[in-house]
């Protein structure tokens, strides 16, 4: 069927604003950044932030090394977000499953969270790096890169924990009833009907905790990792100049793009999908 | 097929159901009725074991399935069960919705468990929304596709919790619609429904509930013309357009 012509009056209509629309909000943006840069550059102190902070050739100087140090940050944050949603979904459903013999674990996770929510990661990252080798135990880990995972892992497993629970408790009582009115067992109920709804619910809350994460992989620059806040930083303090840590700033931000954006992309499309859009 | 024998049931303090005495024969449909709290919902989530009765107990054929030492899951699996809402799994399609019970529950194959579905899609017309996901069909639709997910399991027994309830009133016929088909077939049927024009046409028996207790069982003709109790007669006045 061809569009009538009054349907294709109303598509033209609705390009023609959606493009003002579009012009409108670049234009904007471009005046509003200009005149922040504007304002920024053509202060007094500019000159000597830039030569300190924004030096072309230290930067240029400082790359190679920060970039080879943060491929550590970045194995570090990859391994630990695969353990950190083991540990997550473990501790989530030790505390909602109902059975009676779980108890003693139930307690356990019950004080994992609260107690490793409540604790500063650099505090937690120093009791390991330092205080796990110290004890002399056999079969712990004594590389400073698995020191610092576990670290990680402790603490942000709490997080992770409580986001996949409050997932799990968000699941309509029917669909349980559903699952199990199918004769599905509990576990059954949980893996192919609860878990999946639950987590694509908390998949934003989720995605926010990693992009933490990933930052603070510097932490462990504290127990004598040399990821590229150190790498930086060794840089800076040998030369006097501070754009090393600029260029390292910039590595963590571009790391963490993909998974705010791809958060955003979540968050949208939920809310969409909610409404019935 | 079905006996339930002086059935209790409690919530804390309180008593929701009082002593429940019901038997279903083979084949047979019957309407649970009554105000809303009288104890419906609560009655057929005991019959499939989703709640625990507390005394008094309930027969499937030869089995006594409120035995503690009866294995729950496999009595749902004979007993299939629809709510009021909520029904589908929303991040299944159609098909998976209605073949991950015969596949995980039942172990039957996969093909065979797919072929079984499109069968019983078409049959209430709705095959070509076999891929479709739960949130793009209509109320009625989704009804339509809960009662095939549960029959896809081949229960004994079926249970109805006023199913069409929550559907705008042009959609409730075609799941109705459905429901007759059933009959035809001979499936075995205890629905809860507020649809009394529906309940008197479908059922072989209406059991009035009050307060927990059942008031009244009989034949729809009896029951809707001829009530032997003040508050049968009372509930279906108010009930009656
Ligand atoms: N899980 C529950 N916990 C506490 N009270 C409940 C629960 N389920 C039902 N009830 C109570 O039991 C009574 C009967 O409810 P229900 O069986 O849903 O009645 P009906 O389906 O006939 O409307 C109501 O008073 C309700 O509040
Ligand atoms: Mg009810």
């Amino acid at each position: 069927m061809t569009p009538s012509a009054r349907q294709l009056d109303r598509e033209r209509l609705r390009r023609r604003r959606s493009l003002t629309r579009g012009a409108v909000a670049a234009l904007s943006t471009v005046v509003v950044l200009g005149v922040v840069a504007l304002v920024v550059v053509r202060s007094p102190g500019w000159d000597r932030v830039q030569a300190t902070y924004f030096n072309r050739n230290d930067a240029l100087a400082a790359l190679p090394d920060v970039a080879s140090a943060f491929l550590l940050n970045i194995r570090l944050f990859l391994v630990a977000e695969v353990l950190i949603l083991v540990v997550g979904l473990a501790v989530a459903i030790v505390r909602v499953i109902p059975s009676p013999a779980l108890a003693p674990l139930k307690v356990i996770a019950v004080l994992y969270a609260d107690i490793f929510r409540g604790t500063p990661t650099l505090l937690i990252v120093l009791l390991v790096g330092f205080g796990v080798p110290a004890l002399n135990l056999t079969g712990m880990p004594t590389s400073l890169f698995w020191l610092g995972v576990v670290a990680l892992t402790l603490s942000y497993g709490a997080y992770v924990a409580e986001v996949i629970r409050a997932g799990i408790l968000s699941i309509h009582p029917t669909q349980w009833a559903s699952g199990r009115a199918l004769g599905l067992t509990y576990g059954q109920t949980m893996r192919h009907i609860v878990l999946p709804q639950a987590i694509r619910r908390v998949a934003p809350p989720l995605l926010n905790d990693f992009v933490s994460l990933q930052k603070d992989t510097a932490l462990l620059s504290t127990i004598g990792l040399v990821e590229a806040l150190r790498a930086a930083n060794v840089i800076s303090s040998r030369d006097f100049v501070f754009t090393p840590l600029v260029v390292a700033a910039v590595f963590f931000i571009v790391a963490t793009i993909p998974l705010a954006r791809f958060t955003d992309y979540l968050t949208v499309r939920s809310l969409r999908r909610e409404n019935g859009l | 097929m079905l006996r339930a024998d002086a059935v209790r049931k409690s919530f804390g303090d309180h008593e929701v159901l009082k002593g429940i005495s019901l038997e279903v024969a083979d084949g047979e449909v019957v309407c649970l009725i009554g105000a809303s709290g009288s104890g419906k919902s609560t009655l057929l989530r005991c019959l499939n074991l989703l709640e625990q009765v507390d005394d008094g107990d309930v027969w499937l054929d030869e089995q006594e399935i409120t035995d503690p030492r009866v294995d729950a899951d496999a009595v749902r699996r004979e007993i299939g069960i629809v709510f009021q809402a909520y029904n589908l799994f929303p991040h299944l399609s159609v098909l998976d919705n209605i073949t991950l019970g015969p596949i995980k529950a039942r172990g039957v194959a996969k093909n065979e468990a797919v072929a079984a579905a499109h069968v019983l899609l078409e049959r209430v017309g709705l095959a070509e929304k076999a891929k479709a996901y739960p949130d793009a069909l209509s109320g009625g639709q989704q009804q339509r596709v809960a009662l095939v997910r549960a029959i896809a399991m081949r229960p004994r027994l079926l249970l109805l919790d006023e199913i069409t309830s929550a559907l705008d009133p042009m959609l409730v016929g075609e799941v109705l619609d459905v429901i007759r088909e059933l009959r035809r077939d001979g499936m075995t049927i205890v629905m809860a429904t507020h649809e009394m024009t529906f309940a008197r046409e479908i059922s072989d028996r209406i059991v009035f509930m009050a307060d927990g207790l059942v008031e009244e069982v009989g034949p729809p003709e009896q029951i809707f013309t001829a009530p032997r109790s003040p508050r049968t007669a009372e509930f279906l006045a108010r009930h009656r357009a």
